[in-house]
């Protein structure tokens, strides 16, 4: 199970490396209208993730997440559901 | 703020292609000539992305069938499947349909889009898992929408991302339907089937396979993907269209559980629509009959993709990753593809043009499929204009 704090780390990370040089994501960004993150870039992003925490994330609740605090947030959640 | 702001986006990119001519999508053909022929802008014109695969539109034997069920039994059914809609035709079709595929039931919908949305929404609910392909077809998205189910994403034909997600499934695997395609339709790539069947049964889950764009495309027999691969028997369900290879429009779900009789009862793309008209089903039962009477319509049919592929290739042209009836052409460029689909549409050659986020990458595509019914002179002739969109330095060399 990783914590908020953890979850948040790896999103900054991982988006970290897909984000042009010199940009960083801050916990509220919003992917699309601050980052510029287009679908195939949010779906690659999806899967790092995934393979970093070893879960999967429900395509069904993928649209709640707005911003990379609520990525964070529902990395928590699902990591902790997975470890139960 | 109003309700159809959401629509700008699409006015947008409506404007940009309306300026050079012609829309894209929606093409007109004003006048059908023969399966690979029409006129188009006042042209005639290769029709090249159509999925007639076999070229059965125009086949005598499908076209009497039809008008004889046309005089014989009318217009149309006016009734769903549940109600006054299923005639004696549609259950013989679908006692051929299980015949053809040797499976012990099958089902019959109105589309093909309609057959899949129904049976991956209808097979898994509240509770269970759905387990798809990330370059699904929409039907298969859309039916996902509707499950109630869980929906989890595995990696575009990856075995080993299937296995893993199925791995940490754990329990939950057991009521888990995996959904792969056989043929994807905009790449022309084909499902890894052999290792999909061998990772969903190491999991104890259910596979539904649909096989639309494969189904008289493969196979000694033309049952499609699992047939070529070997493995029917560990494809729980099958879902098809008949708007491809069979030419005609309708959908089918073929399978040994019996549980699929249940789905005609639950399956609501199955109850509340209209049946198909007695015309389509007439004109589908012999279009079934000529698939296993006329292997040689596969034979050309993958000698005129082979030679399409194989001339694009040598050109310098980036296309999807296996030969097969669909060619896709990749072109990085949205201006450069909206402006070679007019040009080639200019020199009387109609392909499908797709642009993201219709296309499983940044790329458009020119998509073109493949019929048994092109003559050689027209892939011929597909093929030249293609080429001549190249500069000549090009032409004989670098990719797109």
């Amino acid at each position: 199970m990783a914590t908020y704090e953890e979850c948040l780390k790896i999103v900054r990370d991982v988006l970290g490396d897909q984000l042009e040089p010199g940009k960083t994501a801050d916990e509220k960004d919003a992917l699309v209208a601050d980052l510029g993150m287009g679908s195939l870039q949010m779906l690659e992003l999806v899967v790092e993730i995934e393979d970093l925490l070893d879960i999967s994330l429900p395509l069904n609740q993928l649209p709640e997440i707005q911003t990379v605090e609520d990525f964070a947030r529902m990395l928590e959640s699902v990591s902790a559901g997975s470890s139960q | 703020m109003s309700l159809f702001d959401k629509f700008a986006p699409l006015s947008n990119l409506r404007s940009d292609l309306l300026e050079h001519g012609i829309l894209p999508f929606g093409v007109v053909t004003e006048k059908i000539l023969s399966p690979t022929e029409g006129i188009v802008d006042g042209r005639r014109t290769i029709l090249a992305g159509t999925n007639n695969y076999l070229g059965l539109t125009f086949a005598p034997e499908c076209v009497e069938a039809a008008r004889k069920a046309l005089s014989e039994e009318g217009t149309g059914t006016t009734g769903s499947r549940m109600a006054n809609g299923t005639y004696g035709a549609h259950a013989a079709l679908e006692r051929e349909l299980a015949e053809f595929f040797d499976r012990e039931h099958a089902l019959v919908f109105t589309t093909g889009f309609l057959a899949t949305m129904g049976m991956v929404s209808t097979l898994a609910g509240r509770g269970d898992v759905l387990l798809i392909d990330a370059d699904s077809h929409a039907s298969i998205y859309d039916g996902c929408r509707l499950s109630g189910a869980e929906v989890i994403r595995f990696r575009h034909n990856d075995p080993k991302d299937l296995d893993k997600r199925l791995g940490r499934l754990g329990d939950r695997s057991g009521n888990t339907l995996v959904v792969a395609e056989g043929l994807y339709s905009m790449l022309g790539d084909q499902a890894p089937l052999q290792e999909i069947v061998d990772v969903k049964d190491k999991h104890g889950a259910i596979l539904l396979l649909d096989e639309a764009h494969s189904m008289g495309v493969f196979g000694d027999r033309g049952r499609g993907l699992a047939e070529a691969a070997e493995v029917e028997d560990r494809v729980d369900f099958v879902v098809g269209t008949f708007s491809k290879s069979l030419g005609s429009v309708g959908g089918f779900c073929v399978s040994n559980h019996p549980e699929l009789e249940l789905v005609r009862m639950a399956a609501r793309s199955y109850i509340f629509t209209a049946s198909p008209t007695p015309s389509v089903v007439a004109s589908t039962r012999a279009a079934l009959k000529m698939i296993s009477d006329h292997p040689e319509l596969r034979d050309r049919l993958w000698d005129n993709s082979r030679q399409l592929y194989d001339t694009l290739a040598r050109a310098g042209f980036q296309l999807g990753p296996q030969p097969g009836p669909v060619v896709a052409v990749f072109v990085d460029d949205p201006k450069r593809a909206v402006s070679w689909w007019h040009r080639l549409l200019e020199q009387g050659v109609y392909v499908n043009l797709v642009i993201p986020p219709a296309t499983p990458s940044t790329s458009c595509l020119l998509r073109c499929s493949i019929s048994a019914a092109h003559t050689r002179e027209q892939v011929d002739r597909i093929s030249e204009a293609f080429v001549s969109l190249l500069p000549k330095r090009q032409a004989a060399g670098s990719a797109v």
